[in-house]
């Protein structure tokens, strides 16, 4: 039989696995399966590529395949799951650099003018991940200060760079044999990639990750283009419509758009002092503990603390007690809550909180009015009542967790100081407030003692 | 039809197809999705792979063993992560 054919088709297998894999991971229940079913679908497209009748040399394919198959498997047995934002981020990287590679190596000199396009496309899409990816990492990964980079003249360097860029692509498009184009446009794309991610902030992380996925998408798909090859552009595309998807539902939970976390931080937002009314009412842990003990509902809202303090099983210790005690306990969820889309989720899950007692904010916040305690973790921002109460606060607008409406509120919390968007908090004036100051681990430790005694 | 509508075809489906799959995945799944798709990501190493073979040892085969290794990680790590991560993911026992 023709290998050709049996390319096509194979190509046409994976295909279909890749899509009914990301369809069983519509359901907890059949995920674990659907992503078998993926890896099915990969397998099933190196192996027919690997047929090809243009191969004559296997010795570099061995041993890129080894190198990097071995540097995945490490990383993946390794990873600690609080780190899994990093983690992505750099993958999202490495998919970028792959495409940027694979469109570089696809140049020849006579390529035609929509390959030489869809060549560049790959360069730039795939560079741009690459160095974006790189500085996310960074801010993750806390290796680079997590704030924004901002400077003058920021605008005009980052509209020369785009210049640039267009430039160079227009002038390689028509003289494909001169490098220096090509090294111009390589260059200016690793560049912008580090522009675009710098002034973004450590909250809108989150979004910026979410984006570069859908890039690494899309630089494969420009890539599948560059070789006239239609699974890449399958998979690329799925790929770039998920990130694009979760890039939407990120912004929306913070109620911005996407030029707006793009383009200008919450720095620029006037920040109007508001007086808030009211006073910090501290607890102690063993007041704390008798109004748990008490409670019949309990509503636990994790944040970004919660993974910092590393307090993700001690809180499944707190909710095992409470249940045993006659209480019914849930888990809210912010969509933005954690680095990145779903990380509570996950954190939790590996403490082995069930994933049905997670709930998302629009099924925990019509229920909270029958809450008798709402636990804050380590979360700040998606608490703030100020975006439901004050207009003049840059988060106005941002659909928030309405732990106040719960009959008291515990605010787990190292010290008074503003959560990540810098914003003062009304929550922690509220009548049915109470601060646990101290670290999350050991407060809810304290009350896992006192509960368990 | 040929080249360039051909593949523009399969891209305008496959972009349709993927937004309406995504859309049904729950928010509890988001991350075991991100590095799912990092792993789909990998794809280009189906591309790689002939650029990595050509034999000519010359720097396009170089950029390809490159892009065969980069691409690797990803699908070796993004799938064996995303399984390690879905294992997590229990429903209440009764």
């Amino acid at each position: 039989m023709d290998t050709s054919l049996v390319t096509g088709l194979g190509y046409v297998v994976a295909s279909g696995l890749f899509i009914f894999g990301l369809k069983m991971l519509g359901s907890p229940a059949t995920a674990r399966r659907g992503n078998m079913v993926s890896a099915a679908g990969m397998l099933v497209a190196i192996v027919v590529a690997l047929l090809d009748q243009g191969i004559v040399d296997y010795t570099y394919i061995a041993g890129g395949m080894v190198v990097g198959g071995l540097i995945g498997a490490v990383v993946a047995r390794s990873v600690a799951m609080t780190s899994m934002p990093e983690m992505v981020a750099l993958f999202n990287g490495l998919g970028g650099s792959a495409s940027l590679l694979v469109g570089w190596a696809a140049l020849s000199p006579d390529s035609a003018t929509f390959t030489l396009i869809t060549i560049v496309l790959s360069i730039l899409i795939g560079g741009v991940t690459l160095t974006g990816s790189l500085i996310a990492y960074g801010k993750l990964s806390e290796k680079l200060g997590s704030g924004q980079i901002v400077f003058r003249g920021q605008q005009i360097v980052n509209s020369l760079v785009v210049l640039g860029i267009v430039a160079g692509a227009t002038l390689f498009v028509m003289e494909p044999t001169n490098t220096t184009y090509l090294y111009a446009v390589i260059g200016l794309a690793l560049v912008f990639g580090i522009m675009v991610v710098i002034p973004i902030g450590g909250a809108d992380m989150p979004v910026v990750i979410s984006l570069l996925n859908s890039y690494s998408g899309l630089a494969a798909c420009a890539a599948g283009f560059a070789i006239d090859n239609n699974v890449l552009i399958v998979a690329g595309s799925l790929v770039g419509a998920s990130g694009i998807i979760l890039t939407q539902i990120m912004c929306k939970a913070m109620n911005r758009s996407l030029s707006n976390v793009l383009f200008s931080g919450f720095a620029s937002v006037s920040n109007e002092v508001t007086e808030i009314e009211g006073e910090i009412k501290p607890i102690s842990a063993d007041d704390a503990y008798y109004i748990l003990e008490a409670a019949s509902s309990v509503a636990i809202v994790p944040g970004y603390g919660m993974a910092v303090a590393q307090a993700q099983h001690v809180v499944k210790e707190l909710s095992n007690l409470l249940e045993a005690n006659g209480a019914e306990v849930v888990f809210g969820i912010h969509p933005v809550a954690g680095r990145m889309p779903g990380h509570m989720n996950v954190l939790l899950a590996e403490a082995d909180v069930p994933y049905d007692q997670l709930l998302e904010m629009d099924e925990v916040n019509p229920r909270m009015d029958s809450v008798d305690v709402a636990i804050v973790i380590g979360a700040n921002d998606v608490v703030n009542p100020a975006a439901r109460e004050v207009e003049s606060s840059p988060i106005y607008g941002m659909p928030v967790i309405n732990v106040a409406d719960a009959r008291t509120v515990f605010v787990l919390k190292r010290s008074m100081a503003s959560g990540f968007a810098g914003i003062e908090n009304p929550l922690f004036y509220k009548e049915n407030t109470r601060m646990l100051f101290g670290d999350a681990k050991e407060s809810l430790g304290k009350l896992v003692s006192e509960l368990s005694s | 039809m040929n080249g360039a509508e051909y593949l523009l075809f399969i891209l305008m489906l496959s972009v349709f197809l993927g937004f309406e799959l995504i859309n049904k995945v729950p928010a509890t799944l988001h991350t075991p999705l991100m590095s799912g798709a990092n792993a789909v990501s990998g794809i280009t190493a189906v591309g790689a792979v002939a650029l990595a073979g050509s034999g000519e040892g010359d720097l396009a085969q170089w950029l390809g063993a490159g892009a065969v290794a980069l691409a690797s990680i990803n699908v070796v790590g993004g799938y064996l992560v995303t399984d390690r991560m879905l294992g997590f993911f229990k429903k209440r026992e009764n």
